[in-house]
């Protein structure tokens, strides 16, 4: 195949697969810490029309800001819900959701009238990294992305190293496994888990900027379409750990992308049997990896 | 007695929609809108007149109350069931699948079987994430979840491939032929769907209250190990069952909304029934006498929204707002009477 | 080590409502010494160390640490005084390996380079082979048992607090463990050491103190003290006069079992070994046992809750279960009585027919049963949650006799309730076998035990030893504690 076409193809992968990854990593942190949180899909939203607001009014990088504030407060309201008041936490997040879809569609609507159509907004342009975008076929699809993208990638590290090499981390995936066995050893559960659905929703918030401003430049009513509940199974199929939920988002953005391939390629593929597969084979890698890759013991209890 | 505990049942789902409405209200006024008109739009448009009623908010409550039992049936047995949507989906493939290839069955049989076959498709839908519960353990809330994106692909697919209509210009399928449409009361688009939404409830009350494996299942999502060794309940079969009856429900709501309302498959069919459903059945306090009152009243809403935006400009999305609003209250209802019992019970 | 004893506890009282569980305790644990603290059930022995650490705040009573006087601490302080408690349930997180739960209770940061060579600097102290990449829960008990202890001396503890570490060790763990806290000594680490088993305090403490219901019994040096006189000490007198009761002649068999085994159903005890004795109709068999020796294994399998590995089993049917928790497997708290007794009765009952329930009958029936076993509540439609305890165990009992079966199991069925409640319990057992029904029964208590039945068979680590009738207190509390032969 002509290799333009595959870096292409792997450059859209990587750009539709940044906010996928960016979502899925503070989910990974929420739910090491024990909080499944299914209100990121709000909070990608929010933080998507917050870029949008912030952007028109400071260009991108105040729309990164603003974004990043937004997918906060959905963050505070959901662990108000589910970590203080101990409400069930996977319809809590269901509810924060569906709030965030009627928020941010009366707001947007609201702030740029009832069409809003035409909205052009000022986007992070593509920053070719010096010396690594020159790797024939990788390098551009990798490296000839928005700053965001390169956000994300730092942010893999950063996070392993949070997670795994910290007492902080140790402390939050200690109230995820067992809040009774992590009291005992004298963690505080609720802000632990506070924390880590704090930085989930800033995560979240960061991703619905990167939708906005690195990939469709301009906003529209549920436009995150569920890329936010597509982050929580990234981080199952990514197992819970920052580097291999990198892979995980890469693989549900380049099953994504096929559409444009084939469409390119002018091919009668249903590329929707594409978009399945990564759905279908998290199902797979859940139901054949328990007992050996498992999610944090207290996931999901109230 | 009887009524007073059916009222002290109803008040808090009562105070839930009222904060939902204010705060819809409120953020109106706030907002510079006129909120009192806004809500009165908004009633107009569900209850205010026959059309509002025949045309607006009963086809739209009968997916909301069949998805809504569903959803209630599979909480009560401790099952979260968050796939509707891909259920509801199921059913709709199949059911327009098979709608069209019963054009010269006699309307008497196709109809029946059409409803089936969504009913089918819908439980076989829900029987994979029960099967990967029970046989791997995987939590079935991830499962349906990612079971929607699935149906989801699948429905674009079907639109877009196998189903598309002759013309091969449109993503959706071809019109249902009349003998695989449910019969409607003329000159409105309310349909037979309505006697299910209304005679399904109905059974599985009854069921609930007058039958020992409706015990058992409310036993089992209460407290699943006292019902194993109290009541020698197998839970895991509950389980199952409950979960898989959910689906039937979801896939049936699918193939009414074809064969009643739409009569074609197109993508985004539903308006999300199956997350309003979680509502639904929330705010009936899992009761499936209360998912007919709940799916009215979020009927109601959606219904009243349209009608709020054409008189009073206010985007019809805000009422999504109220649904979130009612469930988290509901929810936080639960958490304090939860907490409140035990304070009594005193460990 | 300054001067003085390492831990001294003085006058120390605690109250649960009206109960005393300490009345004004004086406990000294002197530096370097290897402290055993014994007593029954209930003694007050967990309470104490409890207060030691901070997970009990008494009533009255002082803490002197190293002979300085100190604040009645909370477990973090307490940890800060260097005082470090292994519990009787494991507390590490199950998926996080050796090393990183012992960071999490030192608060070291896992990444650092210097957590390991301290990890293995304390491992090498104590002579454990714990890997530090395992994960706990792969861990044996035995290791799981050490893991507890490193994270104790991980925080730098020099007093340790272990509660019954061996009783979810096999025979042979318990040793290697026994006589790894032994070498601890060596390192000025003191150890109170609280268990039920007199062997273990014979060869390992240097000194015994003996709680009986909330008060010192003896305290002082090991030394002169024969199994035999720490039972006496630990048991008291001889036990209350058993109730005017004479078993019914005894009728055809019930409950034949054989060399039956299964693996332990919890996280922790021994499972059931070998357990092989028949019982007849109205007969009462007492089970007597230390928590985690096999008792809920074997009662879980003759109420056919749980499938034995090996040998045989047969109970004759219906048999009814009375479990030990009430709220979590006895009933369902937000059912009303007459749903509760629907549910336990199943398809048999005569208000089901079909599959269909005749609520009416139900409630009738639950109406007679609550007039009939006392139980104070509003009506057969309160919820369950609303009675008492005691109340909750008569309709627990009420619902488990109405089956009629030919087999009742109960574990301790008298677990929390008052004197007057436990002894309406009694009577109902007895009544149950005076219309010839086979009651199996557990009590933890073996006074109560002993109160209620002659027939007694004793498990210990998992094997039943079937006692003749009428042994004595001191050969049951010489079998339960691990004596030989």
């Amino acid at each position: 195949m002509d290799p333009e076409l595959v870096t292409s193809f792997l450059a859209a992968a990587v750009r539709v697969a940044t906010p996928l990854l960016l979502a899925a990593l503070g989910e990974t942190v929420a739910e090491r810490g024990g909080m499944i949180n299914l209100g990121i899909e709000g909070a990608m939203l929010a933080g998507a029309l917050g870029s949008a607001l912030g952007a028109t009014a400071g260009g991108p990088w105040a729309g990164a800001a603003v974004a990043v504030v937004a997918g906060l407060g959905v963050g505070v309201l959901f662990s108000a819900v589910a970590v203080h008041a101990r409400a069930e936490p996977i319809i809590s997040g269901t509810a924060v959701t569906l709030g965030m879809i009627g928020l941010t569609g009366a707001v947007y609507r609201h702030a740029y009238g009832p069409g809003g159509v035409g909205l052009s907004l000022p986007t992070f342009p593509v920053v070719p990294l010096p010396g690594l975008s020159a790797i024939p076929v990788l390098g551009p699809a990798l490296f000839e992305q928005s700053v965001l993208t390169y956000a994300a990638y730092l942010a893999v590290p950063v996070l392993s190293w949070l997670l795994f090499r910290t007492a902080w981390g140790l402390r939050l995936r200690a109230a995820g496994e067992s809040a009774e066995n992590a009291r005992a050893a004298g963690v505080h559960v609720t802000r632990m888990r506070t924390l880590g659905v704090l930085v989930g929703g800033g995560f979240a918030g960061l991703a619905g900027a990167s939708l906005v401003l690195a990939q469709v430049g301009t906003f529209a009513e549920r436009m995150t379409a569920g890329r936010g509940f597509i982050a929580v199974a990234i981080v199952a199929l990514g197992s819970w750990r920052p580097g291999r939920v990198l892979l995980a988002a890469l693989f549900f953005g380049a099953a994504m992308a096929l559409q444009f391939l084939f469409q390119s390629l002018l091919l009668q593929v249903p590329y929707q049997l594409f978009l399945m597969l990564p759905y279908l084979l998290t199902l797979a890698v859940l139901a054949g990896a328990v007992g050996r890759i498992r999610p944090p013991a207290d996931l999901g209890r109230s | 007695m009887r009524i007073r505990s059916l009222l002290r049942g109803l008040l808090p789902g009562g105070g839930a929609v009222v904060a939902g409405l204010l705060v819809l209200g409120v953020g109106l006024t706030l907002s510079g809108y006129d909120g009192p008109a806004a809500l009165g739009a908004m009633y107009r448009g569900a209850f205010g007149t026959r059309d509002a009623v025949l045309s607006a908010l009963l086809p739209r409550a009968i997916p909301l109350i069949l998805v809504g039992l569903g959803i209630a049936l599979s909480f009560k047995a401790g099952a979260l069931n968050i796939g509707a949507e891909g259920q509801f989906y199921a059913g709709a493939v199949v059911a327009t699948w098979v709608g069209l290839a019963l054009g010269s069955w006699p309307r008497l049989l196709a109809v029946p079987t059409v409803l089936v076959a969504g009913l089918a498709a819908g439980s076989a839908w829900a029987a994979v994430p029960a099967l990967l519960r029970l046989r791997f353990g995987v939590l079935e809330v991830i499962s349906t979840l990612l079971l929607n994106f699935v149906a989801d692909a699948g429905v674009s697919w079907m639109v877009q491939g196998p189903l598309q209509e002759s013309s091969h210009n449109y993503p959706q399928s071809d019109p249902l032929p009349l003998a695989a449409r449910l019969p409607g009361l003329a000159g409105t688009r309310l349909h037979l769907g309505l006697v299910l939404a209304i005679v399904l409830p109905i059974t599985l009350w009854f069921l609930g209250r007058r039958s020992l494996p409706g015990l058992q299942l409310r036993a089992t999502g209460l407290n699943p190990s006292a019902a194993e060794v109290m009541g020698g309940v197998s839970t895991r079969w509950v389980f199952g069952v409950a979960l898989v009856g959910s689906g039937a429900l979801a896939g049936l709501a699918g193939a009414t909304e074809v064969s009643g309302t739409t009569f074609a498959l197109f993508q985004n069919l539903s308006p999300g029934y199956g997350f309003t459903g979680i509502a639904v059945a929330l705010l009936a306090r899992l009761d499936p006498l209360g998912t007919v009152v709940t799916g009215l009243l979020f009927a109601g809403l959606e219904a009243g929204a349209s009608a709020m935006q054409r008189e009073a400009g206010v985007p019809a999305v805000a009422v999504y707002m109220v649904e979130a609003t009612i469930t988290i209250v509901v929810l936080l209802g639960d958490v304090a009477r939860r907490r409140q019992l035990a304070l009594f019970a005193g460990t | 080590m300054s001067e003085g004893p390492a831990l001294e506890l003085r006058g120390i009282v605690k109250r649960f409502g009206a109960v005393e569980a300490l009345k004004g305790v004086d406990f000294t644990l002197e530096a370097g010494d290897i402290h055993a603290l014994l007593g029954e059930n209930g003694a007050g022995k967990s309470t104490l160390m409890k207060v030691a650490f901070g997970l009990a705040r008494p009533d009255g009573g002082t803490l002197r640490v190293g002979g300085r006087l100190q604040r009645l601490p909370d477990p973090v302080a307490a940890r800060r005084l260097g005082i470090g408690m292994v519990h009787q349930h494991f507390t590490s997180i199950p998926a996080f390996s050796g090393l990183e739960n012992v960071a999490l209770a030192a608060g070291w940061a896992p990444g650092r380079d210097t957590v390991r060579s301290r990890f293995h600097q304390i491992v090498q102290l104590t002579g454990f082979a714990i890997d530090p990449d395992a994960r706990a829960e792969d861990l044996s008990a035995g290791l799981k048992q050490r893991l507890e202890v490193v994270k104790a001396l991980a925080t730098d503890a020099r007093i340790l607090l272990l509660d019954e570490p061996s009783s979810v060790l096999s025979p042979e763990e318990a040793d290697a463990f026994l006589s790894l806290i032994k070498g601890l000594r060596q390192h000025g680490v003191s150890s109170v050491l609280i268990t039920h088993k007199l062997g273990e305090a014979l060869t390992v403490a240097d000194r015994v103190t003996i709680l009986r219901r909330g008060a010192v019994v003896y305290s002082g040096p090991v030394e002169g003290q024969s199994h035999e006189s720490l039972a006496a000490l630990m048991l008291g007198e001889a036990p209350p006069t058993p109730g005017d009761w004479s078993p019914p002649a005894a009728g055809e068999l019930r409950v034949d079992v054989r060399e039956l085994a299964l693996p332990r159903l919890g996280s922790s005890g021994s499972g059931l070994r070998g357990a092989s004795f028949s019982a007849r109709a109205g007969e009462i068999v007492g089970v007597a046992a230390v928590e985690g020796n096999g008792q809920r294994e074997l009662l879980r399998a003759l109420a056919g809750l749980a499938r034995p590995t090996r040998g045989s089993l047969s109970v004759m049917r219906p048999v009814s279960f009375i479990p030990e928790d009430r709220s979590s497997e006895g009933l369902i708290a937000d059912f009303s009585l007459a749903e509760n007794l629907a549910l336990s009765q199943g398809r048999a009952a005569p208000w089901v027919r079909r599959g269909w329930m005749n609520w009416g009958l139900a409630t009738e029936r639950t109406r007679e049963l609550i007039t009939s076993f006392g139980v104070r509540a509003a009506g057969p439609d309160a919820p369950a949650r609303s009675l008492s305890g005691g109340n909750q165990q008569r309709l627990i009992i009420a619902a488990a006799l109405e089956r009629h079966p030919r087999v009742l199991v109960a574990e301790n069925p008298t677990r929390g309730l008052d004197l007057r409640a436990t002894t309406e319990v009694h009577q109902r057992l007895r009544q149950a076998a005076g219309h010839g029904v086979t009651v199996i029964v557990h009590l933890s208590d073996l006074d109560e035990l002993l109160a209620l039945t002659p027939r007694i068979t004793v498990l210990a680590n998992g094997v039943l030893i079937d006692l003749p009738s009428g042994a004595t207190r001191e050969e049951i509390g010489h079998h339960l504690v691990g004596g030989t032969g």
